[in-house]
């Protein structure tokens, strides 16, 4: 079983999660072009080093984010969106 | 049957012979440069030096010859897709495949045997409706059945009557089958050989030198190369590959993982699929039962097979057929499937003029390997996008002209 540590709940069972994918930068729909507002629908980043993304604690429907390389599977870090906005 | 079966059993010196030659040195240029020795690569080279005169080939592959998806993926060849452009182009793939082994004059055991995909909700029900009125316009074969004739198909299966999972009903596609993967491999190489195409194992591919939108180079591990044309099918590799020619395509990459039980007599006479417990069954002609289901839940670069997805499977697979419960499994494997946004794969043209794209086919290439083999194989010799290709442009996710599959497609089918 692999565990998954949820910022809010803990190490967990990885079944009780649902992954969303990489994290995307918002574009502003008013000044953005068609194509790369096609870009940002379908495109996501696939490297194979670390990759930032969106998940969530299903029973506790808590999004969050974590920090995880695409090629090794480790987990890195995760932790709260906040954290990112604070950043910013 | 090939002629030459019969003779090989009529004779006291059979003869072995190989059936692809050792790998020669690189030459300085070739008209087409084929990056991945998978079927669809190797499929591409046959129709290219049989149908359009081209034999200036060569396939590149960075491992062993079809070592990659087309030995991972679980041989179903169907064509019960929902979209016109999709159920036109895997239903030639079909065809194809009806023919293959005389076209190859290699056996690829292709046993047309039917598949059976089942519905335990009225929502799954419905949307098979829509599907096999789909199916029955392009002219494949394809229904909707009741719970009696899914009884009568497939005898062992436990309806679950007045239960969570009942079956009550299905999409009989008659039409569905499957191959011996690494046969449909051999045959195209042994094919494409024959008339002198190149094929060098352990030859990966380092980069591309570009000029004025054009490929110029290829360099690998063996040295650098010139190039004609270039087409890339590399499976899960292609991300990268397109990635080193400066193309970002829209995928994404994830795990797919299956497994095989001991061999048993045979009893499981058609391809069965479930759609609520992701999970579908066949049986090889060694008598394995072939147990596969959905990618894996989150992205990843790796060929690791997890407990979990184990568990899931043997449990799907012990629900529709509970006296599997005491078979052992004998090997598990994963690959690496190159997922796009909408299911469909991209082929065609890319945005430099001489780089040809077979990507995109995630977790249902091995069916198209002969209808993408020939259409890519047009595409690059008249340098013109053969219109069958032409709605599965990179372009249609710049236009929104999407082509979804993914209700037919993946664990659904």
């Amino acid at each position: 079983m692999k565990i998954l540590t949820c910022p809010m709940n803990g190490p967990r069972n990885i079944n009780e999660f649902q992954s969303f994918g990489p994290l995307k930068a918002n574009p502003d729909p008013e000044t953005t072009s068609d194509q790369d507002w096609a870009r940002h629908l379908f495109r996501a980043d696939n490297t194979r080093g670390v990759i930032v993304e969106w998940w969530r604690h299903v029973p506790s429907n808590y999004f969050f984010l974590a920090e995880r390389n695409a090629t090794t599977n480790e987990v890195i870090r995760t932790f709260d969106p906040s954290e990112l906005e604070a950043a910013q | 049957m090939p002629l030459r079966l019969l003779k090989y059993g009529l004779s006291k010196d059979y003869p072995v012979t190989g059936d692809i030659p050792a790998t020669p040195d690189l030459k300085p240029s070739y008209d087409v440069v084929i990056v991945g020795g998978g079927g669809h690569g190797l499929a591409c080279a046959h129709y290219l030096s049989k149908y359009h005169g081209i034999t200036n080939v060569a396939v590149l592959e960075k491992g062993y010859l079809a070592g990659g998806n087309t030995a991972r993926n679980t041989t179903t060849i169907r064509s019960n897709y929902i979209t016109k452009e999709g159920i036109a182009f895997y239903k030639e793939g079909v065809q194809l495949y009806e023919e293959m082994s005389e076209e190859l004059d290699f056996n690829v055991m292709f046993s047309q045997r039917g598949q059976l995909t089942l519905a335990h909700t009225e929502a799954t029900l419905r949307s098979f409706h829509l599907r096999a009125e789909m199916g029955k316009h392009a002219g494949t074969n394809i229904e909707v059945v009741d719970a009696q004739t899914v009884k009568e198909l497939s005898p062992h299966l436990n309806m679950d009557e007045g239960g969570p999972l009942e079956i009550i009903g299905g999409l009989w596609h008659s039409d569905g089958g499957t191959a011996r993967h690494d046969a449909v491999a051999w045959g195209y190489a042994a094919q494409a050989s024959r008339r002198g195409v190149e094929i060098h194992q352990r030859t990966e591919v380092e980069g591309f030198d570009i000029e004025a939108g054009n490929i110029t180079k290829v360099r690998t591990n063996r040295g650098t190369i010139s190039a004609g044309q270039v087409m890339i099918a590399v499976g899960g590799m292609n991300y990268d590959m397109a990635l080193k020619a400066g193309v970002e395509l829209p995928i994404r990459c994830f795990p797919l993982q299956a497994m095989v039980t001991q061999p048993l007599k045979p009893w499981l006479h058609t391809l069965v699929s479930s759609v609520s417990l992701h999970t579908y069954l066949v049986q090889s002609s060694r008598g394995e039962i072939v147990i596969g289901g959905g990618s894996d839940p989150y992205q990843l670069y790796s060929t690791r097979s997890t407990l979990d997805m184990k568990e899931h499977l043997a449990e799907g697979a012990t629900h529709l057929f509970p006296f599997l419960h005491g078979v052992r499994l004998l090997r598990q494997w994963a690959g690496i499937t190159d997922m796009t946004p909408d299911y469909s794969p991209i082929m065609g043209a890319s945005p430099l003029k001489n780089l040809w794209l077979d990507c995109g086919w995630g977790t249902w290439g091995f069916k198209a390997t002969p209808v993408a083999g020939k259409y890519m194989a047009q595409t690059i010799a008249n340098q013109k996008v053969a219109p069958m290709l032409e709605p599965f442009t990179m372009e249609r996710f710049a236009t929104f002209d999407l082509l979804n599959e993914m209700g037919a497609t993946a664990a659904s089918h």
